[in-house]
């Protein structure tokens, strides 16, 4: 019954010299950061940075190449927000027939497409098509071979 | 008042979030050792499909394509799990998982109409944020939310959301509707007892005097009548009617961070738990494990893990349980918070004397079965006799490798870097 893999994807807390650094984070509660956060010394975590929402956060691998010119790559991990409400201008994780796609949510006159970075693709209209936003992505990793 | 959130077929609902195909067809989860149904989406219900269906007697209808079955993917299930419970702590104070598929949920302090704006959020953010589709009951006693929820989710005039008061014609008229049996612990045999009394709605159990029910039957069922009424007095862990899940839990005394700590805690959960187990004469599929920090001292971070093992098959081995109890622990388990409760919860249960046997039983496995069954009583009856505690497991076993069947298991979208979902671009 050993199955060394499981893990859990919350991440460890960074390593902190003060013992409850969130509480001196919070202490600018007038919507100016606090002047101690330049100080606090401790560790920067990218899940603080690229996951705002971490129940709503889902990473999803890019395939294919319509979405080169949004700097979005083949083989690329998406970093996905269920919680913000998609509009137009964000790239976006959608249901199309079943398939789910990245695109970038367009508004071309008054109508929506979905919107490739690939000149060799054309704009999908969304008028008679059965479509649903999954998600928006707030990000992507682009890992390089070193 | 006090919510209740509950997943609408949770595991199938997990499934589909990641495979969009599947909305709309008929969809089951199958247990992956001993190969029975222990999930349903509602167009396998509607095909006649019941629980603990073997699965070979599907294969005919999976290999024409009509019925879609999936093996368990409890990795999934229990993050998803966690991420539900997440997102209702966004919006309230007090959540108490009550299995891995519903939560209660603390609506104190709110006027009627912020109560049901609260209780449409929760309903929409869920699904929003998560992707699972919820239906959410709110009451003013436990009893009465778990009526809520069922409202909500059968009839489709709620929306998914309902909101009981303890009094009014709405109230009235529903439980007017339910059954005896559909009442939080009220089992098949009480209902027989109460029919010959004239007792056979909630609303004839509700009108019923709570002295003269305690005298007949019992305090528990006296607590569910004034429950009933709206007199909030069942807590969560005490029920004692057979369970679908069973969860053993405590806060600590004192704030910890101690690992060593925290062992000994989900090991006497663990141990506590299969005990039970054997009591109800069931076996479980999986454990789940939690840890929570205290919300109230906000001062200091906040982690409040959970996850799902799958036992190697159905057991009521307190070795086995308590093995995956501390493999779950091991992979929560982070340095430098402090917790408040640690628990362990026994999901999945069947019944132990119909249970099937697995493909990979041999005879030295039936003999070793027998002798851990014997084992088990020899414990039980210790304890029993001698006072809880007396003999306790030290280190868990280490199983030998198994093979698990899962040859349709969905990746682990949310739980491993090599199988996360992808998206054409």
């Amino acid at each position: 019954m050993r199955d060394p893999e499981i893990r859990h994807p919350h991440p460890a807390p960074p390593y902190s010299a003060l013992p409850h650094p969130l509480a001196t984070i919070r202490a600018g509660i007038s919507g100016f950061p606090s002047p101690a956060e330049d100080y606090v010394g401790r560790t920067l975590d990218l899940n603080e940075r690229l996951v705002k929402r971490p129940a709503a956060t889902f990473f999803m691998t890019v395939t294919g190449d319509s979405m080169i010119e949004f700097g979005i790559q083949d083989g690329d991990t998406l970093v996905v927000d269920r919680s913000i409400d998609a509009r137009p201008g964000h790239i976006v994780v959608a249901l199309v027939d079943g398939e789910v796609i990245v695109k970038r949510y367009e508004m071309i006159g008054k109508r929506p497409y979905l919107c490739s970075g690939n000149s060799q693709y054309a704009p999908i209209p969304l008028a008679n098509l059965d479509c649903q936003v999954w998600g928006v992505v707030r990000s992507v990793i682009h890992e390089y071979a070193v | 008042m006090i919510g209740l959130v509950d997943c609408n077929n949770f595991y199938v609902s997990c499934e589909r979030v990641f495979q969009p195909r599947l909305e709309g067809l008929p969809v089951g989860v199958m247990s992956n050792n001993d190969g029975c149904v222990i999930a349903r989406s509602n167009e396998l219900k509607a095909l006649g499909v019941e629980m603990g269906t073997p699965a070979f007697e599907l294969q005919q209808w999976v290999n024409q394509g009509r019925i879609h079955l999936l093996s368990s993917n409890y990795e999934l299930y229990g993050d998803m799990s966690a991420r539900v419970r997440e997102v209702l702590e966004e919006f309230s104070a007090g959540v108490e998982p009550y299995s891995i598929d519903e939560m209660f949920v603390c609506f104190d302090g709110f006027d009627a109409a912020t109560t049901l704006a609260l209780a449409r959020t929760l309903y929409r953010s869920v699904r929003q944020f998560t992707g699972i589709p919820v239906c959410v009951g709110v009451a003013p006693t436990r009893t009465l939310a778990k009526l809520a929820n069922r409202a909500a989710k059968k009839l489709p005039e709620f929306q998914g959301v309902c909101v009981m008061h303890a009094d009014g014609d709405d109230t009235r008229r529903l439980l007017e509707r339910t059954a005896l049996g559909d009442v939080w612990g009220v089992g098949r045999r009480l209902v027989e007892r109460l029919a010959i009394q004239g007792i056979e709605t909630a609303w004839d159990l509700r009108q019923a005097d709570p002295k003269a029910i305690r005298r007949r039957y019992s305090v528990t069922l006296e607590r569910t009548v004034r429950e009933l009424q709206g007199t909030p007095c069942i807590e969560l862990n005490d029920a004692s009617e057979p369970r679908q899940r069973i969860m053993t839990s405590r806060s600590f005394g004192r704030l910890t961070g101690e690992l060593g700590e925290l062992q000994d805690a989900i090991r006497q959960h663990a141990q506590r738990g299969a005990e039970k187990l054997r009591q109800q004469d069931s076996h479980a599929r999986a454990v789940l494990v939690f840890l929570k920090t205290n919300r109230h001292w906000s001062d200091l971070p906040q982690y409040s893990p959970s996850v799902v093992v799958e036992l190697p098959e159905p057991s009521d081995d307190s070795r086995a349980i308590l093995a995956a109890a501390q493999q779950g622990l091991e992979a929560i388990y982070r340095r430098g918070y402090r917790f408040m409760k640690a628990g362990v919860m026994l999901l999945d249960l069947v019944d132990a004397n119909r249970e099937q046997l697995s493909l990979l039983d041999t005879p030295e496995r039936e003999a070793q079965r027998e002798r851990d069954h014997q084992l088990m009583a020899a414990l039980d009856e210790l304890n029993g006799r001698m006072g809880k505690g007396t003999v306790r497991l030290g280190v868990p076993r280490q199983n030998a490798a198994w093979h698990l069947r899962c040859a349709h298991r969905t990746p682990r979208w949310t739980t491993q870097w090599r199988e996360l979902p992808s998206a054409k671009a």
